[in-house]
């Protein structure tokens, strides 16, 4: 039978099901045969910390959605225009962010009494009108696999397992995606088990077949790709585009890159990652706490590799006191915060963007670091080498804000080629630089960028000690003396105000605009889609983000001053809106939100239109 | 590799310009000598020893020392210097600590160093005392130890060092005594001869706070009675006549001192610092009792496990040993890894 094929801009796909159904397996599939149909993507997991919470309960409800379009897009979607839901739970935690008119496909077969009642539905809601209103596709997802898989030689739980991919199978068909990466995949991942294989693409077969035959899917779709600059292309998470960053900046730098970390979530894929890349000479030690690994990693840089530590939230406070002993000694170290939501352990799995103020001020003493933030999952690589290059350049450590929502998000990455990313090439100190020719000064700054030269151990001549003590100007030895205290603790604010960051760039395309929204971090796409909803409707509004957070940009003030109204939209009760009161006495206003998501676009535009009214 | 140059260094190329600054009549003091005039006998030349301390008295040892230094924070060195010996295996890194540094506010770092067999050095000046917060009880206090923080006597078990590093499965684990500059000397060669970690507590006297803490073990009227000192193939007898001997009786679990005149020979225990089983060495470290008599120092243990730098950089050379492409090259492949796709302009 010959189906209508319909022509869509967009679509937003939520897959929900168990935390052992396969979920996010199932969304980075969908993702990469859509990345290769050549769409813009954005991807938005969410699940619980819990590995295997009870089955079929609410918290136990694990989700990955997916935003892909024929134009360039920013968010992951605020409103799915078609839900998966594999049991009730899934359809319960689900249906209230599904817009009336959406598509919903169930798994008939797990809506049985028991797995009604443990989320309190008295009777189903297929048979209801809990569900008028959408189009609702009831498919028996798990028998229809099981059936499907009769003839192979797998048991009824690896047939179970494999419904997933039934359902990959029938969106696959839905919205016409190219498949064969799949079945690549498949062969790959269950490389020593070839029933598996079989029993994987037979059921993606099967879902895909269903589709094409059964009455109830009456119309296929199509999403054109997208226009987007010629060039090769990957699909890529935060945490991925982070980890290349820093081999890159090993590569570029010429440096053995050296990370310790201590395992935590959001931030552990980066080790993962990491720990696969020894031929680049980087070495992963997973230490035995926080405050070791940055130790590790500082006491590598000392030895002349570019130490790195990843970590969240609670890992950065148990590193404050050796990120302040870096202030002193001025070594290099990359901190990688991938923030979650607080306070406490919080909920380690969902996003929020609350470590600012630690970022900037957490710490003993005056302790100034220079700080950025990653705006999206690609933006992670070049984050982490500008990093990368602060703290090479500068002899500084440097924090990375990362978040929970841009780590494991996923977009479509230009490659770059290599020779055009920076080169973070250093120069060790090789020879002694004092007046009289022999005596090595370790604090004798260059006087462009105030760094003081990075002797390594193993060069002759250059002995010295350095610690945590207070240091004499140029000889490093220990003083107490009143007025070199007060020129140090200066001079170290200033070499991390010195640092010359790129100016703030504003996007305000007719020049128009009386109000700025100024964001920060993973708040980027957000804010980049309510603010082209409101252009669109011929509201003005102008949209600048700080990628630098310490130093701020030297024209950042200027521009603030040059709107009459400036919003700071951020994922905390107003850290940033906070410091740019307090630096540019601008009377920011605040739009806060801390619920474990990220701001739709949607509140956003609801949001700032109420400000252009008011201006 | 070629038979290695004399450098002919002496102590002296090994005290740094700074002025020393602990208190007159400081254990610290005699230790600090003995490691400057041992330290030539290495033959490494001075930029590639590194000195890595923590927080206390003895970590100011550092800056005294003409090599390349480290005085980092509160418990943290054993850290600090296994980042910066697994990335730099051709330094020879030695870790100075205190009893409050290594066992309290480090005392994780210790064991994990320990049981990973980083290629460290680890001297712990042990003094049973806080020295430069002024005079607190330590983790190697003795119960009951009245101190400023403990008005009525401390109400805490202390830690015994070496049972410790013991228990972490150290490779090399020694004691040795400020004030006897030779033997101090003799376990440092071998400590520093040992690859992996080795752990050396050194019984160190602060003549403000803790003065006397080790007296028994010093003074010539009571040494040889209360120290036994380990001879690697040697039965361990001593006492001033060599009255005493070590035991371990059929049934037991442990060691004892015994009468050396009632004791047939062959049931004295023949010391030997390489057995595998780190319970021969556990059982040497409970023998002191509270007063310090029958206290073992020399080396007690030493067995040879890989180090954890050499497995680290043996894992990054087998990965580099098929590499052919540049950097670069490498690095473009794995940018462009995974599912690609190209839009043509």
């Amino acid at each position: 039978m010959t189906k209508q094929i319909r022509q869509l801009e967009r679509v937003v796909i939520r897959f929900a099901g168990d935390s052992g159904d396969g979920m996010q397996l199932t969304g980075d599939r969908f993702t990469s045969e859509t990345a290769q149909l050549g769409n813009d993507i954005s991807t938005l997991p969410n699940f619980p910390a819990e590995i295997r919470a009870p089955a079929g309960t609410l918290p136990g409800v694990s989700s990955f959605q997916v935003h892909f379009a024929d134009y360039d897009i920013l968010t992951p979607g605020d409103a799915p225009n078609v839900l998966v839901a594999m049991n009730p739970a899934a359809l319960k935690a689900n249906l209230a962010d599904l817009p009336r008119g959406a598509d919903i496909i169930v798994n008939t077969d797990e809506f049985t009494r028991r797995n009604l009642a443990k989320v309190g539905y008295a009777s189903s809601p297929l048979d209801d009108d809990t569900l008028a209103g959408y189009a609702v596709h009831p498919v028996g997802l798990t028998s229809m696999t099981i059936g499907a898989l009769a003839e192979l030689e797998v048991s009824k739980k690896d047939a179970e397992r494999a419904k997933n991919m039934f359902a990959l199978g029938l969106l696959s068909w839905m919205y016409s995606r190219p498949y064969e990466s799949t079945l690549r995949f498949l062969e790959r991942k269950f490389a020593k088990r070839p029933e598996l294989v079989a029993a994987n693409v037979a059921a993606f077969k099967a879902g895909w077949n269903f589709g094409e035959t059964t009455e109830d899917f009456a119309v296929r779709y199509e999403v054109k790709p997208a226009k987007m600059p010629p060039g090769t292309y990957r699909n890529i998470t935060g945490n991925a585009a982070l980890s290349l960053g820093l081999v890159a900046a090993g590569v570029r730098s010429g440096l053995p890159v050296f990370l310790g970390a201590y395992p935590i979530t959001p931030a552990s894929d980066i080790l993962h990652e990491l720990s696969k890349h020894k031929r680049f000479g980087v070495t992963t030690m997973q230490a035995e706490d926080e405050i070791a690994a940055i130790g590790a990693a500082l006491g590598a840089s000392y030895g002349g590799a570019l130490g790195v530590t990843t970590t969240s939230g609670p890992g950065v406070a148990l590193k404050g006191e050796t990120i302040s002993l870096a202030v002193a000694l001025e070594l290099p170290l990359v901190i990688v915060d991938v923030q979650r939501a607080g306070p406490s352990t919080g909920m380690p799995t969902k996003t929020e963007q609350a470590d600012l103020n630690m970022a900037l001020f957490g710490r003993h003493g005056e302790a100034p670091v220079a700080v950025i933030a990653p705006k999206s999952p690609s933006d992670c690589f070049h984050a982490a080498l500008e990093a990368a290059r602060i703290a090479l350049t500068y002899r500084t450590p440097v924090i990375l804000l990362s978040d929970n929502y841009v780590a494991n998000g996923s977009e479509p990455w230009l490659l770059p080629e290599v020779d055009s990313l920076p080169d973070l090439r250093v120069e060790f100190a090789t020879a002694p630089n004092g007046e009289d020719g022999t005596t090595f000064l370790p604090y004798l700054r260059d006087p462009q960028t105030l760094a003081r030269p990075w002797a390594v151990p193993g060069t002759p001549g250059l002995e010295h000690r350095i610690g945590g003590l207070e240091k004499a100007d140029k000889t490093g030895d220990i003083s107490y003396d009143p007025a070199n205290h007060d020129y140090m603790v200066r001079t170290r604010a200033a070499r991390i105000e010195t640092i010359p960051v790129p100016d703030i760039e504003v996007e305000d395309p007719d020049g128009d605009a009386r109000v700025l929204v100024l964001g920060w971090g993973s708040t980027y796409g957000p804010i980049g889609a309510a603010c082209r909803a409101l252009r669109q409707r011929g509201l003005p509004v102008a949209q600048a983000h700080l990628r630098h957070l310490a130093p701020m940009p030297a024209n950042l003030g200027a521009v603030l001053r040059s709107y009459e109204r400036v919003v700071i939209p951020e994922m905390n009760l107003g850290q940033l809106a906070h410091v740019i009161r307090g630096r540019y006495l601008v009377d920011a206003i605040g739009y806060n939100q801390v619920r474990g998501l990220p701001f739709t676009a949607a509140e956003l535009e609801t949001m700032l239109e109420e400000v252009l009214k008011n201006v | 590799m070629s038979e290695p140059v004399a450098l002919k260094l002496t102590a002296k190329d090994f005290k740094s310009d700074q002025e020393v600054r602990w208190c007159p009549g400081c254990g610290d003091y005699a230790i600090l000598a003995a490691v400057q005039q041992f330290m030539p006998e290495l033959n490494i030349p001075r930029e590639n020893i590194v000195f890595v301390s923590g927080i206390g008295c003895s970590s100011r040892f550092p800056y005294y020392m003409n090599t390349y230094g480290m005085h980092s924070i509160h418990g943290r060195a054993p850290a600090i210097a296994t980042g910066l010996s697994v990335s730099r295996p051709d330094l020879s890194v030695w870790v100075v600590t205190g009893d409050g540094d290594a066992l309290s506010i480090g005392g994780n770092h210790l064991i994990h160093a320990l049981r990973r067999n980083v290629n460290l050095k680890i001297l712990l000046f042990n003094n049973r005392i806080y020295g430069l917060t002024k005079g607190q009880y330590s983790p190697t206090s003795e119960v009951g130890k009245i101190t400023k923080s403990t008005p009525v006597g401390s109400a805490d078990a202390p830690f015994n060092p070496l049972s410790l590093a013991l228990g972490a499965e150290a490779t090399f684990v020694g004691r040795t005594i400020d004030s006897d500059r030779k033997h101090l000397q003799s376990v440092l060669r071998a400590a520093a001869e040992h690859e992996g970690s080795a752990f050396v507590e050194i019984y160190q006297n602060c003549n403000i706070f803790n003065d006397g803490a080790f007296e028994q073990l010093k003074e010539p009227g009571t040494r040889d009675d209360y120290l036994i000192r380990l001879e690697h193939g040697q039965p361990i007898t001593f006492g001033k006549d060599g009255q005493f001997c070590v035991v371990h009786p059929p049934g037991g679990f442990g060691l004892e001192v015994r009468e050396t005149a009632s004791t047939p020979a062959e049931e004295i225990v023949v010391h030997d610092a390489t057995v595998a089983d780190p319970a021969y060495a556990f059982a040497l470290s409970r023998l002191p009792g509270f007063d310090l008599r029958n206290t073992p120092i020399g080396v007690f243990r030493s067995v040879r496990r890989p180090s954890y730098d050499s497995v680290v950089q043996g894992q990054l050379t087998e990965a580099r040993a098929t590499v052919s492409e540049t950097p670069e090259q490498q690095l473009a492949g794995l940018l462009g890894s995974g599912d690609t796709w190209t839009i043509v302009g």
